[in-house]
């Protein structure tokens, strides 16, 4: 019995780490082939780390292209779509969570619908639309367009964050005269504060990994956004791969910062996302 | 929900009517911006594009915009690169699901009991979601390839390619590049998911089992299945719609090529509205995913409907 569970427990531990290094391999080689130097990617091949570690290929990156402009651009457009969309999410996310209304089983209907149906089809149409009204080639257009597609999901989510605060609060609040809204923004917001960092952070991941909306809309290099840089670059300097690579590591930080914030509380408190990925 | 209806009772009639049809109007007030955003930029793009499906349009044509009729699904049937794509999308994403979830539910078990390290390992093996998926897509690009990545060396040392070749030029094998970067980047998911609702599952149950004799295997098959049964139906229904549009790991990694292989019906719309610039098929090609993704749905509902019945 007792090599019995010996054995399970070796086993055990032997598959997590299987697991971890699965999950953890591509991101090494990411950076391993961005700190090797270019005179050694083709000579040392396949060795796990290269003889002579530099940073030259970041110092181009930052110092020589256009990657700290697609980087300040993500920036812009995945934080105003975060702080749009969370503020947009908690006013309708509060009227799911407390009231019942004529029409809520509508919005519910037609939020869920829209998590459902594919988006590549508004690709074309969206393009005829914004392209008159000069929001082609924008950063504006962009938020506008990845607000409306994050509104949804993070609507349900700000609603099971309401839901998880008792009403008692509210009403003692308009007991002592406080209009509604006036006790959702002074009471039951500030107790939201972690599901509302939690929507900032997942809207703003999003927001930075799309793709295919923004190579469509954007054109120009000025207003390219770091995906869009990316391809670009990918698809012009083929050969530069200890270059593609540092860029790719420089794409990384913002998501695996929020990644540590929100981890702790995947499990726990993320069942509501289980709508999207 | 019952407070606001017991308010509007109490003082219903000791409240001016302005202030009456304030409170009536509150929950639209709330709702109304996000509203607003997702009906011009959602459902007003969704209805244009179904009557792009039947105009002739074409971006760089300014003549173009004329009523076709039906002309476009006439060229669709008679499109072989369509049907491929159909069938590639199939391929893609029952491969995908599948193994996602089943490495996901493995992974799940093997996190669902303590054990020192486990939030620290639990991280790491959770970090690929967080990845943005056109950085998975070329991370995995570049392992596939010879001149900078590992993988074609490996299989050929270990004997199961011929030589240290780029799968994802092969025509046979392409589809596998982004499949397998697909289930790295999917199997978190799943686990996340499956593993919250596995520590829903109320412990008792296991130690009462286990007194009664059951065994590992055996507690696996009539406790913990049952309770996760419809997370997994779920998760799985879901997902399944989600990854067969889930275009971007194909356009990063292959574009749709070697010759169409890696084709599929959401990157065959974009790529014929973002490299053809004919946004009139791709709106037909798009209809009639539309279609198919509602057929799918409608199937689930009925099959949900026939199994509550026979019970």
């Amino acid at each position: 019995m007792r090599a019995k569970s010996v054995f399970l427990t070796v086993a055990h531990r032997l598959a997590i780490l299987a697991y971890i290094a699965f999950a953890l391999f591509p991101l090494f080689w990411l950076l391993k082939v961005a700190v090797t130097p270019n005179d050694l990617l083709y000579s040392e091949g396949i060795r796990l780390w290269p003889s002579r570690a530099s940073l030259e290929h970041f110092d181009f990156v930052l110092r020589h292209s256009a990657f700290p402009v697609f980087f300040r651009n993500s920036l812009i457009v995945s934080g105003s779509t975060a702080v749009v969309v969370t503020i947009l999410a908690s006013l309708s996310g509060y009227a799911l969570s407390r009231f019942r209304f004529r029409g809520k089983y509508w919005l519910v209907t037609l939020m869920l619908l829209t998590q459902m149906f594919p988006l590549v089809m508004l690709v074309a149409p969206i393009f005829k639309i914004l392209s008159p009204l000069g929001l082609t080639n924008s950063l504006t257009g962009l938020v506008i367009v990845y607000s409306a597609f994050n509104v949804p999901f993070a609507t349900f989510l700000m609603q099971s964050f309401f839901d998880g605060i008792p009403k008692d609060l509210e009403e003692a609040a308009m007991i002592d005269g406080a209009t509604q809204f006036v006790a959702f923004r002074q009471i039951i917001l500030p107790l939201t504060l972690p599901g509302i960092a939690a929507t900032l952070g997942f809207v703003f991941t999003a927001a930075w990994s799309e793709l295919l909306f923004s190579l469509m809309l954007i054109s120009g290099n000025d207003q390219a956004t770091f995906p869009v840089g990316l391809l670009s670059f990918v698809s012009k300097f083929s050969v530069d791969f200890g270059q593609m690579m540092a860029a790719g590591v420089l794409a990384l930080i913002p998501a695996c910062l929020f990644f540590l914030l929100i981890q702790r509380y995947l499990v726990q408190g993320l069942t509501a996302g289980a709508v999207k990925g | 929900m019952d407070y606001a209806a017991r308010q509007h009772g109490l003082s219903a009639s000791r409240r001016p009517l302005m202030k009456r049809i304030a409170d009536a109007s509150a929950p639209y007030l709330y709702s109304a911006p996000a509203l607003i955003l997702i009906v011009t930029v959602m459902l007003v793009p969704l209805v244009l594009g179904v009557s792009y499906a039947f105009r002739d349009v074409q971006l760089l044509n300014p003549f173009s915009g004329a009523f076709i009729g039906l002309d476009h699904f006439r060229a669709l049937s008679q499109d072989q690169a369509f049907f491929r794509s159909l069938r590639n999308t199939l391929w893609w994403t029952g491969a995908s699901v599948l193994l996602q979830f089943a490495f996901g539910l493995i992974l799940a078990l093997l996190l669902d009991k303590p054990f020192r390290g486990r939030a620290i390992a639990q991280a790491l093996v959770f970090l690929p979601w967080a990845v943005p998926s056109f950085l998975a897509g070329l991370n995995w690009a570049w392992l596939f390839n010879p001149v900078v990545g590992p993988l074609p060396h490996w299989l050929y040392a270990l004997g199961i390619m011929s030589q240290p070749a780029n799968i994802l030029s092969d025509p046979q094998l392409a589809m596998w590049g982004p499949i397998v970067a697909n289930i790295w980047w999917g199997i978190p998911f799943f686990a996340i998911t499956l593993l919250a609702a596995l520590q829903a599952i109320p412990r008792d149950l296991y130690e009462a089992a286990s007194i009664d004799g059951a065994g590992a295997f055996q507690r696996f098959l009539s406790i913990t299945l049952p309770f996760l049964a419809p997370t997994i139906a779920i998760t799985i229904l879901l997902r399944t719609v989600w990854i067969s549009n889930f275009a971007d790991l194909i356009i990063v990694m292959t574009n749709g090529g070697p010759a169409d292989r890696t084709q599929i019906v959401a990157s065959y719309i974009f790529t014929q509205a973002f490299k053809r610039l004919d946004f009139g098929y791709a709106s037909a090609i798009a209809l009639v995913l539309l279609a198919l993704l509602l057929a799918y749905s409608l199937l689930i509902v009925i099959l949900r409907q026939w199994l509550l019945s026979k019970d």
